[in-house]
């Protein structure tokens, strides 16, 4: 209990800096505690799985990437410049006017909400032997909630193009060969293999204790990132077909099945015998579109391709 | 309480005590290199104690290697991780604390 309300007070106070915190490198590091401190709050609230891709994706791959935008930027702009202009009185006045309605709306609507609520954990557990997995939060993504995944899945791809075609407008020259430093080449030569045995670990557990295709995927992209860091480029003879392939695998496989499912006219409801092997398989598409999709948004350009331009 | 479990106390109270020297070096310390001499040295044995400490209350052998592969990885990244900051700040110039 005690511990619970210093959790809670700690995340609010991280909040509170990371958000009026003026050197942006600070805010970055501050922002990943804050998401590890988030991750032990979800395991104090039994949701293991949440707190697997809280850590693996909301704060090691966004803090990464945060990072990795903050170099993009230029170095001559002054952090907090927005501060020293003179506001009248009445802005913030109405602003916190509004943010009291706001937060008073929903105090409101926490405060009638039923004490016991136990949502449709009934339900999955009713249903769960059907789904062809064991663990109810993969059953829920994978097969009763299947289109939700789907659509996340295809949110993912959408940045990663949004993300190169604003890139496309200012032609970065790509980065110039550099000696690898030693260290760092060794320990990536070391964990990266570790890290696709642990994604592939955690797929495969993922059907019966937490994990899944997000986390894997995110270990996945952790390996990728770690590569890049280490100067690794991808072939260009991979950075065209190859890499578009790899980035649509996951999509595919579950608008096909999507397809297969609307001939029966039922929409990714899975048949009840094949279940446990369809799920198996999404996942593993979607792991390896994940893993690429995170990793080639860590890059933030488009990789250079064989004789066309970047 | 039995005999195992004063010993993972012991274990685990002695690891905070490292993770608090180390936390403490950290924050007092005047430079960059000192820095991070005291949070290696401090977290990677630290660690240690508490995974010792944990490994003593684990159900099957399979927990305990599972924690010394944490531990494993955590030393590696460390000392790496040590290495990269420190070879860095040499690079940009930062120079060693002198009394």
């Amino acid at each position: 209990m005690l511990f619970d309300a210093l959790l809670g007070l700690l995340l609010l106070g991280l909040a509170w800096l990371l958000l009026s915190c003026r050197d942006l490198f600070k805010a970055i590091v501050l922002f990943v505690a804050f998401g590890l401190l988030m991750a032990i709050v979800w395991v104090r609230l039994d949701a293991p799985d949440v707190a697997l891709a809280e850590v693996a994706i909301g704060a090691g791959l966004t803090g990464a990437l945060l990072m990795s935008a903050l170099a993009k930027l230029p170095v001559d702009n002054p952090p907090g410049r927005y501060s020293n202009e003179k506001t009248h009185w009445l802005l913030p006045l109405t602003l916190a006017l509004m943010l009291l309605l706001v937060a008073s709306g929903l105090g409101y609507a926490l405060w009638s909400l039923p004490v016991i609520a136990p949502g449709l954990s009934g339900e999955v557990a009713a249903n769960l032997e059907q789904s062809g997995v064991s663990n109810p939060v993969t059953a829920v993504l994978l097969n009763f909630r299947g289109y939700d995944t789907l659509l996340e899945i295809v949110v993912l791809l959408l940045a990663l193009l949004g993300v190169w075609s604003l890139n496309s407008l200012d032609a970065t020259p790509a980065t110039a060969e550099k000696p690898a430093n030693l260290v760092l080449d060794t320990l990536m030569r070391l964990l990266v293999p570790l890290l696709i045995l642990v994604a592939a670990y955690l797929l495969w557990a993922g059907a019966n204790s937490p994990g899944g295709a997000f986390q894997a995927g995110a270990v996945l992209a952790a390996a990728g990132v770690l590569l890049l860091l280490a100067g690794w480029r991808l072939p260009t003879a991979l950075a065209g077909l190859p890499l578009r392939l790899a980035l649509v695998a996951g999509p595919v496989a579950f608008i096909t099945l999507a397809a297969l499912t609307l001939l029966n006219a039922r929409l990714l409801e899975l048949p009840v015998e094949h279940a446990g092997m369809l799920i198996l398989l999404l996942e593993t598409f979607a792991m390896f579109s994940i893993g690429v999709t995170l990793a080639a948004l860590f890059l933030g350009q488009r990789p250079q391709e064989r004789g066309g331009s970047a | 309480m039995n005999i195992s479990d004063y010993l993972s106390a012991l274990l685990l109270i002695a690891g905070g005590l490292f993770f608090l020297a180390g936390t403490l070096g950290l924050l007092r310390f005047p430079d960059i290199y000192t820095r991070l001499h005291a949070l290696t040295k401090a977290d990677n044995v630290g660690l240690g104690l508490m995974v010792a400490g944990l490994a003593i209350q684990a159900d099957s052998w399979a927990v305990v290697g599972k924690l010394l592969l944490i531990w494993g990885l955590v030393l590696l990244a460390g000392a790496s991780v040590a290495y990269l900051i420190a070879n860095g700040a040499l690079k940009r110039g930062i120079r060693l604390w002198r009394r």
